[in-house]
């Protein structure tokens, strides 16, 4: 078997315990590549359905072309989606944008809190998300069914062990787990899946007029496209191939000190 | 359409004692191999000229704030990184016992290991404990890094010395690693390239070393082994969800789900955005669907006819325990065995090891468990049969995790025990087991008692007399100082047969358990008699088959039906007759009368002492004197 093969066969795996195992599930869409990758590999494994909700957290500084993508699938895949925001915040203006915020607080309330919300709300006790191991050395810690506290916490220091696909499915009440079928994935393997399976993404990965393209997606404030010339799906695998850069160079809410993103994991963050 | 360029990819985890230098061949790995991030270096350089510290190559993977305030690794990391000939994802598992949670998580999820020793302190117990961990967690290819040569003048006699005792030591285990490399990972030598200052050493480099390994496949060549992981129902279809683990299915192949008698053939094989094609191979998620709608669930393992799994309510296991309380006999516990999950308890204890010496630990006698990070022999036993194989048999159902509370506690592999094993049909099991003979011949045993065993197979519609005679029977025949007994339907319902419900399959089952248990009693010299109504012709016959030829005496209890419903014991033909038992025998389901039987008795017309007299004439009984009579 082909290694994006096993990846993806593994990932149905994962998908399939999670569906089994939690009555209330429900999965994280931020709309980036990931998150398509995972909707894609959740349909694989439920035979073309998807039979949990999507919970998107819009913090209102999405780029706007990626609401109308959003919109567009949950039509096209007859999805069911769970927008959380959290009012009060915005509604205060305490944001990064608007100068009253750090980067770092911001993502705290507009994305952690408002995830907050959502799951409390809807009594979701497994919460699917599209954390790659790749991305950041925190996330190269977490187990594929990570527990959290009451308090949305994350215990790094003693995590659950894994092994031989048997994973932590037996929770404390009031307690959540979250769920990773791409853990074990890289950037690099996603766009070569996206290429074999020809899943369609959002348009901002691609090199626009002025030479530039989005590696990685998230708020307008706080997300800067690369230098690129890759205009196609093959162009950006090749690039990838090539780059030392890392992928989330051009989020800066990672680099406002040496362990921000540490902290907000903790916290809860994704 | 897979790129041009895309390569397989290997996963190593990187063990050994703490602060034997891990985490910094780790660093030192990658940056050799040019894998490191743009600007990471410089900017950990950075941080650790700001905080007046030496850089330290493992800062790289211990990119955790609270890692570099311990400099130790507490969890296990995974990065990538690529050669030439693949690319590798590197676990890196820390080597504090107390994390020992966090290398099983890591080694686990592994198909190679490099386990690193340092030169100058040499052996540890944690150099050992996670050579036998590997063992048990089924990693076969692993490679000695012998650490910090820089540290002993990069002598060739000390890494010798390391390789021999470790290599013993190994072998003690049932080990055999693949290569031992001196290096000094700080200093890059012999990781990317062969060292200067150990101009002695012939072998190969890390990179070598790691290129050497091979990737894992699923297990294609073993029998077929399907867990069930869900059955959906998204549409009218019914759909068993699961990973083929080992071997093959295909369209056509008649099934059997175990544990149970469960049996269907497989009509589809379902997948979405993918080609269509009418077999599965090990390692793929796949879903079927079945020609008849049997009742499966999560847990079930379908296997082929032909090599099905054990289905047994106990085992012989080898077990690692990682939770804070100890693993106790007399408590249960839950056990996850591919997608099953089943109460266990501890059985026995046969014994609990330290496994950085492999020296037995020695307990108290009331003093049963398995401690946090002990290994043990044992055998767990189950309240009802779970499906299995052995390690050496097949991998993904022959090992297993124990679940105490919401936690995963521990681990462990099957080992071979005498385990018989069910065969094709389902209702005959084993052919590794022989019948055993004991001291006593059956002549010895027929002197004795004045008469050889034998089993009397009373059959006839319900109310014939079958009860009575067999009752009236065992009576004379006690008074006659004979040994007999009867074995009654009900009775053998409330133990023997309490599983059992009453459909053709459960009937057919109470009658071979009965016929088994008859014949059991014969081979002890007793002349044990049955009543049962027994219909068919086909399950008395298997009965006929279990005993020796002339140990059977099928008595055909012949009453016409308007007698026996005239004379209705127990109330049954009218209930019959208003429909309130479904197939009851001679109303509305059939009675298949014995062509030959070795004695036909008319009830109709005779007694029950002629009748008796009868039976007790086929036996050429002679009277022999008795202390009691009732």
């Amino acid at each position: 078997m082909d290694y994006l093969s096993k990846l993806e066969h593994q990932s149905i795996y994962l998908f399939r315990e999670a569906f089994n195992k939690f009555e209330n599930l429900a999965m994280l869409w931020s709309i980036g590549k990931d998150s398509t990758v995972l909707l894609w590999l959740a349909r694989k494994a439920f035979l073309g359905h998807v039979p949990f909700p999507l919970v998107h957290v819009d913090t209102t500084y999405k780029i706007p072309s990626m609401i109308e993508y959003r919109d567009r699938l949950v039509k096209e895949w007859n999805l069911q989606l769970v927008v959380g925001r959290n009012h009060s915040v915005l509604q205060e203006g305490r944001t990064f944008p608007n100068g009253k915020a750090t980067r770092v607080e911001c993502c705290g309330t507009l994305k952690k809190d408002a995830l907050k919300t959502v799951l409390e709300q809807k009594h979701y006790t497994g919460v699917i998300v599209g954390v790659r191991r790749d991305e950041e050395p925190t996330r190269a810690k977490e187990r594929y069914f990570s527990p959290r506290d009451k308090n949305m916490e994350w215990n790094v220091e003693d995590q659950p062990p894994e092994l031989w696909d048997q994973f932590k499915t037996d929770y404390e009440k009031g307690t959540h787990i979250r769920i990773h079928p791409l853990l074990h994935w890289t950037e690099l393997n996603i766009w070569e899946y996206i290429e074999r399976e020809n899943i369609p993404v959002i348009p901002l990965y691609f090199s626009n007029e002025k030479g530039e393209r989005y590696r990685s997606i998230g708020c307008y404030p706080c997300t800067f496209p690369i230098k690129s010339q890759a205009k196609t799906v093959p162009e950006i695998i090749q690039e990838l191939r090539q780059t030392n850069t890392p992928e989330r160079a051009g989020r800066a809410q990672d680099k406002e000190s040496e362990d921000a993103f540490e902290k907000l994991r903790r916290d809860g963050y994704m | 359409m897979t790129t041009p360029g895309a390569t397989e990819q290997l996963k190593i985890v990187i063990v050994g004692h703490v602060d034997h230098g891990k985490s910094t061949f780790v660093g030192r790995l990658f940056h050799d191999t040019g894998s490191l991030p743009e600007g990471k270096l410089q900017q950990l350089q950075a941080i650790s000229e700001r905080r007046g510290v030496p850089f330290e190559w493992a800062n790289l993977m211990d990119a955790l704030q609270s890692e570099r305030d311990q400099n130790i690794t507490i969890d296990t990391a995974q990065i990538w990184f690529n050669t030439k000939k693949r690319q590798y994802v590197i676990i890196d598992a820390p080597g504090h016992k107390e994390f020992l949670k966090n290398m099983v998580t890591g080694a686990a999820n592994a198909e190679a290991a490099l386990l690193l020793i340092d030169a100058h302190e040499g052996i540890q117990e944690n150099s050992r404990r996670h050579g036998y961990l590997l063992n048990l967690l089924g990693i076969r290819q692993i490679a000695v890094l012998v650490n910090k040569m820089d540290l002993q003048e990069y002598s060739e006699a000390r890494f010798n010395q390391i390789a021999t005792d470790y290599t013993s030591w190994l072998k003690s285990i049932g080990v055999e690693p693949k290569v031992f490399v001196p290096i000094a990972a700080k200093h890059g030598d012999n990781i990317a390239t062969r060292s200067a200052k150990m101009p002695w050493w012939n072998g190969p480099t890390v990179l070598e070393t790691l290129d050497s390994f091979k990737v894992s496949e699923s297990p294609q060549d073993q029998p077929l082994r399907f867990p069930i992981q869900d059955v959906y129902r998204f549409d009218q279809r019914r759909i068993l969800a699961g990973r083929v683990e080992s071997g093959s299915i295909r369209v056509g192949d008649r099934l059997i789900f175990a544990p149970g008698n469960k049996s269907s053939v497989v009509k589809t094989i379902e997948r979405w955005n993918a080609p269509t094609t009418d077999s599965a191979h090990a390692g793929e998620s796949i879903g079927i669907t079945l020609n008849e709608q049997i009742f499966v669930e999560r847990g079930s393992i379908a296997a082929l006819e032909s090599s099905p799994p054990y289905e047994l309510t106990r085992f012989n296991a080898r077990i690692f325990w990682m939770g804070k309380q100890p693993f106790r006999k007399g408590r249960s516990y839950k056990l996850k065995l591919a997608t099953q999950e089943a109460e266990c308890s501890i059985e026995a204890i046969e014994k609990v090891i330290d496994a950085s010496t492999l020296a037995t630990v020695s307990r108290h006698q009331n003093e049963i468990f398995v401690g946090r990070h002990e290994v043990a022999e044992l055998t767990l036993q189950f309240k009802k049969p779970i499906a299995f194989d052995t390690i050496g048999e097949i991998v993904p159902t022959g090992r297993f995790v124990i679940v105490d509370g919401f936690d995963v506690c521990g681990g462990g592999i099957i080992v071979p025990g005498n385990y018989p094993k069910r065969t094709a049909d389902g209702s005959h099991r084993s052919d590794n087991l022989y019948w055993s003979h004991g001291k006593v011949t059956v002549a010895q045993r027929a002197g004795r008692n004045g008469h050889p065993g034998c089993v009397i197979w009373l059959t006839g519609l319900s109310g014939s007399g079958k009860s009575t005679i067999a009752t009236e029977l065992e009576r004379e025949l006690f008074n006659m100082g004979r040994q007999a007994y009867v074995l009654d339907g009900d009775n053998v319902r409330h133990g023997l047969c309490s599983d059992l419900a009453f459909s053709p399959e459960d009937r057919r089952e109470n009658i071979r358990r009965v016929g088994e248990v008859a014949k059991l009693f014969a081979g002890a010299g007793l002349i044990a008699i049955t009543a049962f109504i027994s219909p068919y012709r086909e399950d008395r016959h298997l009965v006929r088959q279990m005993v020796a030829d002339d140990q059977f005496i099928e008595v055909f209890v012949n009453a016409p039906i308007e007698v026996c419903e005239k004379r209705d014991p127990k109330g049954l033909y009218a209930k019959a007759r208003a429909n309130e038992i479904k197939e009851f025998t001679g109303i509305s389901a059939p009675y298949e009368p014995p062509t030959k039987p070795e004695i036909e008795l008319r009830t109709g017309e005779s007694s029950v002492a002629e009748s008796v007299g009868r039976i007790l004439e086929y036996l050429h009984l002679q009277d022999v004197e008795t202390e009691i009579s009732i």
